[in-house]
């Protein structure tokens, strides 16, 4: 028994209802996949190939002058719009919502199950209840208040008012409930005080948790479109899922719309998600589900 | 160093439940103190109490010379091991044990000696770059320990630190901590529902049940002179046997030709008597019908009845008894009397 590459497989019977299965599978990994694989070809032609034919199975050679004009060529009157500065202004957004999100979330969690507030059961659920109140439904007020404070065309006018999160406040109040009370006795007799349990103790048990958090946050803000429509005017500001609807717009008049540049730009803005989930998948799984106290 | 003094310790929860009833005691310095009872007894409410972690209802509470009633768990000296260790998991054992001394801004070579030092004590030193996950339960214990050792407090509290041990190694942590206790001498309040460590470990046993102090006193007193029906049948395995009896013109009498003298009102007397205080005896006065024999290496329980009453028997490895009618004999000396309504002894 030296060859084990020999080994025979046991052959199975073949089912009908396996092969349905693998035929539902495909069929929706084609649903997904098909639009990416068109915006991958419309990255590798010309404009006007594009405008001509639509979209083809050939592959063209265009893609190194869309990435250089997706990402440096400027659009819009200021010339401040390039595509690198909008991948910075969506990552700003992103970690900005995600790093905030998590350390109001921890916060609000931590005062609600380790200090004695009067009515704390209440104020968690207010919390709770802000989900049924998303950012669309209180968009005017929200936009007004940012705007009397000044905060249209900044970074803080941008995240803080996206910040707030019953998501993250729920799930670390979960995940404290779950520290066994020992260890906050164990650390008030080693003189450890609220601050230093929480940054010494909490901050480091939460780690998957928070790196879970930071992933979905992280998504969840590179994908902001209607607020950051709201508050960026100024196209320094823009970010990429904004920016990209500005390109396509120039449909009109005998100008070519820059599908090219575009589509490259979709394909930027769609990687820095798909990099951060398959890079912290694992952290991810732990973080939901793992409970190694 | 320092001894440890309750007056009308008093704990009554937000709900109206009295946990403890007003409880004074004093402990000596360098005393091992069990406090022994069943689950609900309030036993760990009063350590907790004394560690600061619960608040006291009323009553005055001095470790040292110093009230302490309002100072804060960290300022009162005093070090905890608790059941399930409470290690911090993300710590070495090392971070574990000097978390205590970082706090209290020691400089971070003093630390290193100190948790050098602890380590050797308790035999962690190979152990002091993993984490507590990497450990195994014994280990676990010892890290406990470290960290309440390495503080050199006035006061070790234990809140059942052994109940999470297999019975091996339980009895192995027994003998350390005891061990560690008499050689640091460091005053100790021990919390625990198992009779046994509380026998084998204590200088003065207090048992409690619901909230109230039943009895204090050595491990010998508290076994043979035990204050309470309650006290009787909780210390000890297994229990004392307790036995309805009469008492007549002075006497006491257990049926047939039994009696003890006592000083007691005629009427029904509970009559306590320890497993190997009797014993088997051809020419004895008692009969007694063995139901079952308790096999249990060195020694053997015999289970049956006396007049209708049960009764254990326990006799050496050496005397061979088998099912049926034999004769007993009581040792008189050793016979407790309590009133059976308010269950203390006479």
């Amino acid at each position: 028994m030296t060859d084990t590459t020999s080994t025979p497989i046991a052959k199975r019977p073949l089912k009908w209802t396996h092969v349905m299965d693998h035929l539902i599978l495909i069929l929706g990994a084609l649903f997904m996949l098909v639009p990416l694989l068109m915006v991958l070809q419309t990255t590798t032609t010309t404009d006007l190939e594009t405008i001509k034919n639509g979209p083809e199975f050939v592959i063209g050679d265009q893609f190194d002058d869309n990435f250089m004009s997706a990402m440096f060529q400027a659009s819009g009157f200021s010339g401040e719009n390039t595509g690198l500065r909008m991948l910075m202004n969506s990552l700003i957004l992103g970690i900005g919502f995600a790093l905030g999100k998590i350390v109001i979330g921890m916060m609000a969690a931590y005062a609600l199950v380790y200090f004695r507030l009067r009515f704390a059961t209440l104020a968690f659920w207010l919390i709770f209840t802000t989900l049924l109140l998303p950012l669309e439904v209180r968009i005017l007020p929200s936009y007004e208040v940012a705007q009397k404070l000044g905060l249209l065309n900044t970074y803080t006018g941008l995240i803080v008012p996206l910040i707030a999160s019953a998501t993250a406040t729920f799930f670390f109040r979960q995940f404290f409930r779950s520290v066994p009370e020992e260890l906050v006795e164990a650390a008030r007799i080693d003189g450890a005080g609220p601050v230093k349990f929480f940054i010494d103790i909490l901050v480091p048990l939460s780690q998957t948790m928070i790196a879970a958090m930071f992933i979905i946050m992280f998504v969840f803000g590179w994908n902001q479109y209607l607020w950051p429509t709201m508050v960026t005017t100024e196209e320094g500001m823009f970010t990429l899922v904004r920016g990209i609807k500005q390109l396509t717009q120039d449909l009109e008049g005998t100008n070519i719309p820059e599908y090219g540049r575009a589509n490259m730009l979709a394909l930027i803005a769609i990687l820095p998600p798909v990099l951060v989930v398959i890079f912290f998948q694992s952290w991810f799984v732990k973080g939901l589900t793992e409970s190694d106290k | 160093m320092a001894q440890v003094s309750l007056k009308n310790i008093r704990k009554v929860y937000p709900n109206g439940y009295e946990a403890v009833v007003p409880t004074s005691f004093n402990i000596a310095d360098g005393e091992f103190v069990v406090l022994v009872g069943p689950s609900g007894c309030g036993k760990s409410t009063l350590l907790r109490m004394i560690a600061g972690l619960e608040d006291i209802t009323v009553g005055e509470l001095s470790i040292g010379d110093r009230n302490v009633n309002h100072v804060d768990p960290a300022d009162r000296d005093i070090a905890m091991v608790f059941q399930n260790y409470a290690l911090y998991p993300h710590m070495t054992v090392r971070k574990n044990i000097g978390y205590g001394l970082k706090n209290r801004k020691t400089a971070a070579s003093d630390i290193e000696a100190k948790v050098q030092d602890a380590a050797k004590m308790l035999n962690l030193t190979e152990f002091l770059d993993r984490k507590p996950s990497q450990l195994s339960g014994g280990q676990r214990q010892r890290v406990a320990m470290g960290r309440a050792v390495v503080r050199d407090p006035a006061l070790f509290l234990f809140d059942e630190p052994l109940s999470n041990l297999d019975a091996k190694l339980r009895h192995q942590m027994r003998i350390e901590i005891k061990a560690l206790q008499r050689r640091l001498g460091v005053t100790s309040i021990y919390v625990t529902h198992d009779q046994v460590e509380a026998m084998t470990m204590a200088d003065r046993i207090i048992v409690l049940n619901t909230g109230r102090i039943e009895q204090i006193g050595t491990p010998t007193e508290i076994y043979h002179r035990p204050a309470s029906t309650f006290v009787a049948s909780f210390m000890g395995a297994p229990p004392m046997n307790l036995l309805n009896a009469e008492s007549a013109d002075g006497r006491v009498h257990l049926g047939g030709d039994m009696s003890v003298a006592a000083s007691t009102a005629d009427g029904p007397v509970i009559w306590g008597i320890r497993p190997e205080d009797i014993e088997i005896d051809p020419t004895g006065d008692i009969p007694f019908t063995v139901d079952i024999v308790e096999e249990l290496g060195a020694h053997r329980l015999l289970h049956g009845q006396l007049n209708g009453q049960d009764l254990t028997i326990h006799v050496s490895k050496d005397v061979v008894v088998s099912a049926g009618p034999i004769r007993i004999s009581i040792n008189l000396d050793a016979v407790v009397l309590f009133n059976p309504e308010t269950g203390l002894a006479l």
